[in-house]
């Protein structure tokens, strides 16, 4: 049973990371690319910590499963934070979005 | 053959895909996107192997590994900033 729960956590994880590397190919501008393979790395990288959680608490491995909590943990805080800074810095770099209707930002920053 | 290995073994294909794009991307940014996303996926299989092999050492590299990823991140997000023109 909880060998069954390891490897369905694996499989949504390496999925969702595949889905993230195609979105790196499949979108047309850095922003669309951005949002795609940051969110899916993300939410991959959570479920295969899970996977790791759940597999050293059942071998009896406390350290491991603390330590790979807090690496989770700081994973999410940092992608999030740099996927910002990248788009605000690629914004400041002159690359505008394609198709885009409207740009509050530009009225703002004038 | 864990399972964890060949979950390794198959996030690191995925990681070749991911760097195909910085060695392709067309703009700056394309590429720091595409470094950010295969730093996120060595984080992931640092995590993986650290289960494989029971050390708790490899989760302690990959925070410190996040950090300094982060810490590129930021240096190239300003780094894009400053550099208006191409």
């Amino acid at each position: 049973m909880i060998e069954l729960l390891i490897y369905v956590f694996i499989s949504i994880g390496l999925l969702f990371h595949a889905m993230g590397a195609l979105a790196l190919h499949r979108f047309f501008d850095p922003y669309t690319r951005l949002h795609g393979s940051t969110l899916c790395t993300t939410f991959g990288s959570i479920f295969l910590a899970l996977a790791a959680i759940i597999y050293a608490l059942q071998a009896g491995l406390f350290p491991i499963a603390l330590h790979v909590f807090l690496a989770i943990v700081f994973l999410m805080v940092t992608n999030a934070t740099g996927a910002h800074a990248i788009a605000r810095g690629a914004y400041l770099h002159g690359i505008k979005p394609k198709r885009l209707a409207v740009d509050e930002l530009a009225k703002v920053r004038k | 053959m864990s399972v964890f290995i060949i979950a390794s073994v198959v996030l690191g294909i995925i990681a070749l895909i991911a760097i195909a794009r910085i060695i392709l991307g067309p703009t700056l940014a394309d590429r720091v996107v595409a470094l950010d996303a295969t730093n996120t996926m060595a984080v992931a299989i640092l995590i993986l192997l650290s289960a494989e092999f029971r050390q708790a050492m490899f989760v302690d590299i990959a925070i410190v590994y996040a950090m300094l990823s982060f810490i590129g991140t930021i240096y190239f997000a300003k780094y894009l900033e400053a550099n208006q023109n191409d």
